[in-house]
């Protein structure tokens, strides 16, 4: 669980592969990625957050705040990225970022 | 160092050995004074803690939580009233498996309003997933703020831990306690290493929801971890010994039942008067013990079980009812007989409602009355004859 954000940590069966996990695969603790919901949330957005990484410094204060738990931090650049599965796009991360970072992008026009 | 302190003051000086990182209460009587002498070590700079002057037990317990979420050991104290404000909380310290760690000093629930002990504020919690134990004088008090952080924390458990003592009886009362140097405090008790919290470097979802099939499974799991800490419970209290030199008795404590007839089973501060009763009727050749409950969960079933298989007659009593039964330590102690293939004849003593004494007669009482078929459900001072319908 410690691994950074890396893709074995993030291939896990989760409601989105539609697996099923045992009583062993689930995590001791409440703190983990995003995603033991019953189905994957994305379908909720009418907006979609997405990130300039340019003007994101890396302050996780999207995190701390964000209700879905779903922004992670990209392992290799330090900056954040969202996991869309789960995201619900209430547009919070956007509200909080100081640096201006996280644009709203409105679905379908 | 020895020195002449109130329950409460020694419980705040475990809790400062504990070196937690955020104390976060709301003061409510009989539990005050245990936060005032936390302030007041934290403002001397005895302690560096971040102390919070929370505007209620519900935010006492929830920002101990977000402080736990962060990796920080955490410390709130409440009673009665307090406790039952926390109720929602609880539930989210234990689901998210946050070791926080708990004073509640026992006292009597509305109404009528009374603010003297009895055990049905914490009584009427136990399956909110804390473990749940009661002392008995103020060095267990002490002594077992290490203890609860050191079970709590333990990897195997991670389950938060509520320490109950007597409303008065124990919180307001002056003992000889001896406090203990922080250098043997620092050697029993490790640091909180935690992946359960907010974590920058591997940025992880928080508290999170769960549908129903995975749900149930985190369940299980918290079931499970409850159980471990009976084990856990016992390696600490070894340590302990080994540190500290006082060694405590596990989930249960067996004072002179090994080959008693007649058992009085209790818990917390009364078990002082039960015991000194068994040796007055030992020394009249009545074969008297006491079994003491001190964790009533996880339940020490096995133990009880054990203890008293081969007595004669069994007396819980107990400062507790559930409406409509019996007390709920009573029917804790049926079970763990039954699961055991027991059949010990058994019969429940509800005293202490309310802060109301229970005498040296009245244990003696409890003692004769073993002796008979009696009723199965007893109110000490109320002769229930005159009152049924
Ligand atoms: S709050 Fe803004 S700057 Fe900070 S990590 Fe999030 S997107 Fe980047
Ligand atoms: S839009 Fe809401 S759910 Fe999506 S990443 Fe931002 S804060 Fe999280």
């Amino acid at each position: 669980m410690s691994g950074k954000n890396d893709e074995k940590v993030r291939t896990i069966p989760f409601v989105r592969q539609g697996k099923k996990l045992t009583v062993g695969e689930i995590p001791e603790i409440t703190a983990y990625e995003a995603g033991f919901l019953t189905v994957t949330n994305a379908s909720w957005r009418t907006e979609t957050p997405v990130c300039d990484r340019n003007r994101c410094n890396g302050c996780l204060n999207c995190y701390l705040y964000c209700p879905e738990g779903c922004v992670y931090r990209d392992g290799k650049t330090g900056k954040i990225d969202i996991d869309y599965d789960f995201c619900k796009g209430c547009g919070i991360c956007a509200k909080l970022c100081r640096k201006g970072a996280i644009i709203m992008e409105k679905h379908g026009k | 160092m020895r020195t002449f302190i109130s329950g409460n003051e020694a419980l705040a000086h475990g809790i400062r050995l504990a070196r937690p990182h955020v104390i976060s209460a709301y003061p409510i009587t009989p539990q005050t004074t245990v936060v005032e002498h936390l302030s007041s070590m934290c403002s001397a700079g005895k302690l560096t803690a971040e102390f919070v002057h929370v505007e209620s037990e519900h935010s006492a317990l929830s920002c101990a939580i977000g402080a736990s979420a962060t990796g920080a050991r955490t410390f709130t104290a409440t009673s009665s009233q307090g406790l039952l404000y926390m109720a929602e909380c609880l539930h989210y310290a234990a689901g998210g498996r946050f070791p926080v760690v708990m004073m509640n000093a026992n006292r009597s629930t509305a109404l009528p309003w009374n603010i003297y002990g009895d055990q049905r504020d914490s009584m009427g919690l136990l399956d909110q997933g804390w473990i749940q134990l009661y002392v008995e004088n103020a060095q267990e008090a002490l002594d077992m703020s290490l203890v609860a952080y050191r079970v709590a924390e333990d990897s195997r458990v991670l389950t938060p831990f509520m320490i109950n003592m007597d409303g008065f009886v124990l919180t307001h009362t002056y003992e000889v306690v001896d406090i203990p140097d922080q250098e043997l405090a620092d050697r029993f008790l490790p640091s909180y290493v935690t992946d359960n919290r907010f974590d920058f470097d591997s940025p992880k979802s928080m508290a999170f929801s769960v549908g129903p099939e995975q749900n149930f499974r985190f369940k299980f799991r918290e079931h499970q971890a409850m159980n471990r800490a009976k084990k856990v419970i016992a390696e600490a209290e070894k340590s302990f010994a080994e540190v500290f030199g006082r060694q405590y008795t596990g989930l249960v404590e067996n004072y002179r039942c090994d080959d008693a007839e007649y058992v009085i089973v209790t818990i917390g501060s009364v078990s002082g008067l039960v015991r000194s009763v068994v040796d007055e009727l030992r020394r009249d050749g009545v074969a008297a013990g006491l079994l003491k409950i001190r964790y009533m969960r996880p339940f020490p079933d096995a133990e009880i079980a054990e203890i008293l298989r081969g007595v004669k007659a069994v007396g819980v009593l107990e400062k507790d009812i559930s409406f409509g039964y019996e007390g709920t330590v009573f029917t804790n102690v049926n079970s763990a007989l039954q699961v055991a293939g027991l059949s010990v004849r058994t019969s429940n003593f509800i005293g202490g409602l309310g802060g109301a004494d229970i005498s040296r007669e009245q244990i003696r009482d409890i003692f004769q009355s073993l002796e008979s078929d009696g009723r199965r459900l007893n109110f000490l001072g109320i002769n229930r004859e005159e009152y049924d319908d």
